[in-house]
């Protein structure tokens, strides 16, 4: 073995240690983190968490108004954004998949698609809570929906482009116009591909604060008045967690636990989606 | 014989009466939804329009008030309305900077372990693994950083910083003052951990997208692992990575709720990198709600606009590149 050799096979057993290094520093992290909720979350989770409002300081309570609130809002949020991004998606990849609109509409909404959610926020709030003179549901829900429209069209966009052309082609070929080929047939062959691109829109606006912080604001009470400020789940953790008092701190990380493993739920179910939809 | 032909051509003509209609039904619904997809995406662009345009006119006063200056001036003063940006600008670039000088190499050497060391059963698992990182909403990692990792922090590493770097002229200045746990250096790491797994998931996209060949080649005259990475991956694909990189950066500069747990708040620049500080998103964050007055609301709209600036961008650049990467792969 020459020493220039044996520098070269010294020189590559360092760098792919460094590589597995790296690889355990990155999944300590999601141990350390998913560790602590669980055992933070566990220990405060009980039925009165889903049965009761939050507290005031220094009593018992649950989180039930946020709940309802958060679960409001993703709801609302996705019945205005999804079929928004769904067309805007049809149209990219159905009619326009070469011409300069979709170019630009694609490269514009990979922008939205990881712009500041918090300036989102900011939209909302100048567009509809300073007219209205006040905070209300329906903000905070349109915020989100601002965050739906990208992740749908972009994952509608994909599963539309991988629907076999002979499909296409066969539709025609028996007379049925084009947009009931898209309909009956292109959106029945890409629906699981669909279905998970929604999926994703409700993970990822189901931790997001900061566009909620100046739209939904938070409301200690039960509302279901769309019009009224509104509680929801991330907002009540922000608020309890960086509180000084230990039972809003606790109820801050059951809150914690519920949203992250309702995230991972839904990640988990988006990807089986996706799994079984290629081999079918 | 006349009068049966007779009636055969009326049951046609009014058969073809009826395909006419149904036929006319079909192309105006055609018509319809092909309006209709092309005004959904006309809608998108109509979004960002507007997203500019509210920003602006929300911004105006603050800007007309301060100038220029507001970007350069450090004063934060909502009681005599003086307002400057500076600072939060400042602590976005440097909890950003620190962010990507640690998650820019480690999130590369998990891509290079992804595709080239790994075990071909052990690959898929630990993809998701570092995906579901990606996943976790940056609340939690707000929650998790105020409660866990600023008081190990502020425990064991800030006073070992502190201590070794006493001596050094330069870092003394950096790595000063009492180790508060919460503060830029804090908020830098979380940062770091969060946009790990963006810059892993696109550098090991496009690591896989280097056609085998070419590996192959260089494995053939004897090349080692890593410099089959480093003199064939790496320069092939050297435009994808940028591109995942800004990707992250871009994440970086925008995240909100992760920073303002564990920044601070404080509006003032420090030379030392443990002090608390605030970002521009921390500040909308912390003080919208609060802002009394219209100079006020104004002026943290117009961060909010100097922010939307910075990462559209950086964003840009970043799909610009990786479109770069993908047609060259294509052809």
């Amino acid at each position: 073995m020459t020493p220039r050799y044996a520098r070269r096979r010294r020189r590559n057993a360092v760098a792919m240690g460094l590589s597995l290094g790296a690889t355990l520093f990155g999944l300590t992290w999601l141990v350390l983190i998913l560790g602590t909720l669980l055992w933070q979350g566990f220990g405060g989770l009980s039925l009165s968490v889903f049965t009761e409002m939050t507290p005031p300081p220094g009593a018992a309570g649950g989180l039930l108004n946020p709940i309802f609130g958060s679960l409001v809002l993703t709801a609302l949020a996705v019945l205005i954004g999804t079929p928004l991004g769904i067309l805007a998606g049809t149209y990219l990849a159905e009619y326009g998949r070469h011409d300069r609109l979709s170019t630009v509409v694609r490269f514009i909404n990979d922008i939205l698609l990881s712009a500041p959610s918090i300036v989102i926020g900011l939209f909302i709030y100048e567009v509809v809570v300073a007219p209205m003179g006040h905070f209300s549901g329906f903000a905070g829900a349109l915020a989100l929906a601002v965050i739906v429209v990208p992740v749908v069209l972009r994952t509608t966009e994909d599963m539309l482009v991988l629907v076999p052309d002979s499909l296409r082609e066969a539709a025609a070929s028996i007379g049925l116009p084009r947009s009931l080929m898209i309909t009956r047939i292109a959106y029945r062959a890409a629906r699981a591909g669909m279905v998970t691109g929604v999926l994703l829109a409700i993970a990822r606006i189901t931790g997001e604060t900061a566009p909620l912080l100046f739209t939904a604001l938070n409301n200690q009470f039960w509302s279901a008045n769309l019009n009224a400020p509104m509680a929801s789940l991330p907002v009540v953790i922000f608020q309890f967690a960086l509180s000084p008092y230990a039972d809003w701190q606790r109820l801050a990380w059951v809150g914690a636990l519920i949203i992250t493993l309702t995230v991972l739920m839904l990640s988990i179910v988006a990807r089986s989606l996706v799994k079984t939809g290629k081999t079918s | 014989m006349t009068e049966l032909a007779l009636r055969g051509s009326l049951v046609s003509a009014s058969a073809a009466a009826a395909r006419r209609k149904t036929l006319n039904r079909l192309r105006t619904g055609d018509l319809l939804f092909r309006y209709l997809t092309r005004a959904a995406a006309l809608t998108v662009l109509g979004i960002l329009g507007a997203v500019i345009v509210a920003l602006v006119i929300g911004a105006w006063p603050a800007l007309g008030a301060f100038g220029f200056g507001f970007l350069y001036t450090e004063s934060w003063n909502p009681v005599t309305e003086t307002f400057g940006a500076i600072s939060p600008i400042y602590g976005t670039l440097v909890t950003s900077i620190i962010a990507m000088l640690i998650a820019v190499p480690v999130g590369l050497m998990i891509a290079v372990f992804l595709t080239e060391l790994c075990p071909m059963w052990l690959r898929r698992p630990i993809g998701i693994a570092i995906e579901l990182l990606a996943g976790i909403p940056s609340i939690i990692y707000g929650i998790w950083g105020l409660f866990v990792f600023a008081p190990f922090l502020q425990q064991t590493v800030q006073p070992l910083l502190i201590d070794l770097f006493a001596p050094v002229p330069v870092l003394n200045a950096l790595f000063a003052g009492p180790p508060y746990g919460i503060g830029v250096l804090t908020a830098g790491l979380i940062l770091a951990i969060m946009v790990l797994p963006f810059i892993t998931s696109i550098s090991r996209d496009v690591f896989e997208a280097v056609p085998p060949v070419l590996k192959e080649a260089a494995y053939g005259l004897g090349a080692t692992t890593w410099e089959v990475v480093r003199h064939v991956v790496l320069p092939y694909t050297r435009v994808g990575v940028i591109g995942g990189v800004m990707l992250g950066l871009g994440r970086a500069l925008g995240e909100t709720m992760a920073v303002t747990f564990v920044i601070g708040n404080a509006h003032r620049i420090s030379a030392s990198i443990l002090a608390p500080g605030t970002t521009i998103s921390a500040t909308i964050a912390n003080e919208f709600t609060e802002a009394v007055g219209d100079l006020y609301t104004s002026s943290l709209i117009a961060l909010g606009l100097i922010l939307f600036v910075i990462t559209f961008i950086v964003l840009a650049l970043a799909r610009l590149l990786l479109l770069r990467l993908e047609k060259r792969i294509g052809a």
